[in-house]
């Protein structure tokens, strides 16, 4: 049978997932603000345990990786093969940066005893243990976002080179294009009200 | 959707249900991408649970049937409840007539010739059997069956050592599935619509299952995140629902509910539009208000998504929430009171044929009815104070589900029968088992709402003798409810083996589902069509 292709279906589809994808988030974003509504000052003492220097530089490294991830598709519109692989294969690069940033920051706050049910954390006030509680659940979710996108791009990178992503058919890529992007604008959320708001 | 050599090449009259695919076989039906397939896989997955479900609802009413112990002990009630709502809702009633009937239909009303993308459709049905499969699986590991209740409240769900964390999962994976089934619906419905199919000539089906497809991607993520959360409490602890930690239980209550009520819709919404495909063809007259129905399904779909918080207006949420919920229920009962009066001034001057379909359609209404004016009592305020959490709530909600969505299904089973099959069911046998359907369930949940009026709790294992009698006349519908499943499915499934070939257009209805043979062919159309008038204009 002959292959058809629908790119503008294929766009809507996606944009429609994308858009359960936020929703998906909205509930935890919900829950954040109920909560430092509740306990506005106490919010603010523990985001100051965060490391902000790390943030910020993991914030660079994500909005460069869309940048590279644009620049992508913005090559293989043009059929520039080899120049598609390389921006794709930085921008793997850049979200594996994140990952290994983020497991740092993680792995510190474990080694200070802040972790989920951790006797130190439910020996401070409660305002902490849900600001932590949070912190965990938004950046893991995200973090796990971030996975799923590095694989994501992993199998276009392969299809790329096979040549199934093509100047007259990347669909594929401009759709995962998108979703690394809405991965991007969620961290941009994130950035601030953790880090930002001590 | 191609310019395939099959258009002219291949034999004419192979049915779906014939043509050999890629595969041999049993896989080429559990690998085919064709939405006519999938529609019937579907519904062989989905019916295997609610015969589950039904068995489970049967034992339950068993045990009630007098006060005290009769065949269980309280810990088993809790489970079967539980699981008796579970699977309903989450593997029957959500995914029934969308993921069945939407499939299997809404590429050829709209005159498509399948849904925009046939391989996610698959992935979706593989996604809904496997997380059936974590809910089953979470039944016999970790601490056992779970006994929290369909809505896994925290703190309970947190507290309870059965096997909370698996069932949840299970029920998070069905909602992926959910979402990706809408997202298909709604894609098709943009783009794959044939020439001279504008968007008032769809077929009302088409506007229920579209509404629907909408509420499923945008609510279904709100209880993912809810049961994802319920989950790493449960594993790690992070203390967001958790009063002990600091964490609000209410909140659980107003995520989980953003996404349960709305779920109703998702449940009556295609139901609806069911009855409005099938009342104009057995009036023989077009459908009353046709805009009005299509936009009362939107409305519905608008308005019920912010009605969430009467279900808790005795949890303790500020009385100004309270308020404006219940203005807001009020209201919604709006658009869903339009669609009843237009199906009855569609009847009006009718020429009524009382074929099996329009009976069971004429029952929606009548039932639904009376579950959504037993409704509005619960969204008001006072009186609520007064039903929350008692029998009452368990017949209303009866009366909307099964009355509404379960008749809906029926009406639409022996609609599209002979179009998804090719053959006839036996009429004659259809009167007896919906009276004996009728009886059933009325002599089944009327007295719940009694029970529940003069102060029975919802899922209590024991009860008061002053109860007894109702309970007893409750127990005694279930079992003729049960006949009547039996009778009825039991003549369909003959009409499967031994039944009359089905004409094209046995109902002489007059959308495009019924210009193509039954059963359908593989690709539905050699040509697409090219449409020309409304899906009611009888000649």
């Amino acid at each position: 049978m002959e292959e058809h292709k629908d790119t503008i279906g294929s766009k809507i589809g996606m944009w429609i997932f994308l858009l359960s994808e936020v929703i998906l988030f909205g509930g935890l974003f919900v829950l954040y603000s109920a909560y430092r509504f509740k306990f506005r000052g106490d919010f603010h003492l523990a985001a100051m345990d965060l490391n902000r220097l790390l943030g910020t530089l993991n914030t660079v490294i994500l909005l460069t990786s869309s940048l590279t991830m644009a620049l992508s598709i913005a090559s293989i519109r043009k059929g520039l093969r080899g120049s598609s692989v390389v921006y794709l294969a930085a921008t793997i690069l850049l979200g594996l940066l994140f990952l290994g940033i983020k497991y740092l920051e993680w792995s510190a706050k474990v080694g200070h005893g802040i972790y989920p049910n951790s006797p130190d954390l439910l020996g401070r006030s409660s305002a902490e243990v849900l600001f932590f509680g949070l912190y965990y659940a938004m950046t893991g979710l995200h973090g796990f976002h971030v996975l799923v996108g590095v694989a994501l791009l992993s199998a276009m990178c392969f299809f790329v080179v096979k040549g199934k992503i093509k100047k007259t058919d990347f669909i594929l890529l401009e759709n995962s294009g998108l979703y690394w992007h809405l991965v991007d604008i969620i961290w941009i959320f994130l950035f601030p009200l953790f880090y930002l708001m001590a | 959707m191609s310019n395939s050599p099959l258009a002219e090449g291949s034999c004419p009259s192979l049915s779906f249900l014939e043509e050999k695919g890629r595969y041999p076989g049993l896989l080429a039906w559990i690998l085919s991408t064709d939405h006519k397939r999938i529609g019937l896989l579907y519904f062989v997955s989905i019916m295997t649970f609610f015969f589950v479900a039904v068995i489970f609802g049967i034992l339950m009413r068993l045990e009630l049937i007098a006060p005290g112990r009769t065949i269980m002990d309280p810990q088993t009630y809790n489970a079967l409840f539980t699981l008796h709502g579970v699977i309903m809702i989450f593997l029957f009633v959500l995914p029934s007539i969308p993921s069945i009937f939407g499939n299997f239909f809404l590429p050829i009303q709209i005159g498509a010739r399948d849904v925009a993308f046939p391989k996610i459709n698959l992935l979706s049905w593989w996604i809904y059997l496997a997380g059936a499969a974590l809910v089953i699986l979470s039944l016999f590991t970790g601490g056992g069956p779970i006994d929290t209740g369909w809505t896994f409240y925290a703190p309970y769900s947190l507290r309870t050592t059965v096997n909370v964390p698996l069932a949840v999962f299970g029920v998070f994976v069905l909602g992926m599935s959910s979402i990706l089934t809408g997202v298909n619906l709604v894609t098709t419905t943009h783009r794959y619509r044939a020439p001279g199919m504008t968007w008032f000539r769809l077929p009302l089906f088409i506007w229920g299952i579209y509404a629907t497809a909408w509420i499923q991607i945008l609510v279904t993520p709100v209880i993912g995140i809810t049961l994802l959360l319920t989950l790493v409490e449960r594993l790690v602890g992070v203390g967001v629902f958790d009063p002990s930690k600091g964490g609000d239980p209410i909140l659980y209550q107003h995520l989980f509910w953003i996404y349960s009520h709305p779920a109703v819709y998702i449940m009556i919404l295609p139901a609806m539009g069911v009855i409005s495909e099938i009342i104009p063809v057995f009036s023989r007259k077009t459908i009353f208000g046709y805009r009005a129905i299509a936009l009362s399904s939107i409305a519905i779909a608008t308005v019920g998504s912010f009605v969430w918080g009467h279900h808790m207006f005795v949890s303790g949420q500020s009385d100004f929430a309270s308020i404006l919920f219940s203005l807001l229920t009020f209201l919604v009962a709006v658009p869903s009171a339009i669609k009843v009066f237009n199906w009855v001034a569609t009847l009006y001057k009718g020429s009524i044929g009382l074929e099996p379909p329009l009976l069971f359609a004429l029952t929606f209404i009548f039932l639904f009815s009376i579950g959504g004016l037993t409704g509005l009592f619960q969204g008001a305020l006072a009186a609520d104070v007064h039903l929350h959490d008692t029998y009452w709530v368990v017949g209303h909600f009866h009366y909307i589900i099964f009355g509404g969505m379960g008749f809906g299904f029926f009406a639409a089973i022996h609609y599209w029968f002979p179009k998804m099959f090719g053959k006839m069911f036996d009429r004659k046998w259809v009167i007896p088992a919906w009276i004996l359907l009728f009886v059933g369930f009325n002599t089944l949940y009327f007295p719940m709402l009694v029970l529940g009026w003069e102060g029975m709790p919802r899922r209590y294992y024991d009860y008061f003798p002053t109860f007894h009698t109702l309970h007893l006349i409750s127990t005694v519908g279930s079992w003729i409810l049960a006949a009547g499943l039996i009778l009825m499915f039991g003549n369909l499934i003959r009409a499967l083996i031994r039944g009359e070939k089905a004409d094209d257009n046995p109902w002489g209805a007059a959308t495009l589902e019924w210009t193509i043979s039954s059963p359908p062919p593989m690709e539905n159309y050699k040509k697409i069509p090219t449409v020309e008038r409304g899906p009611y204009d009888f000649r």
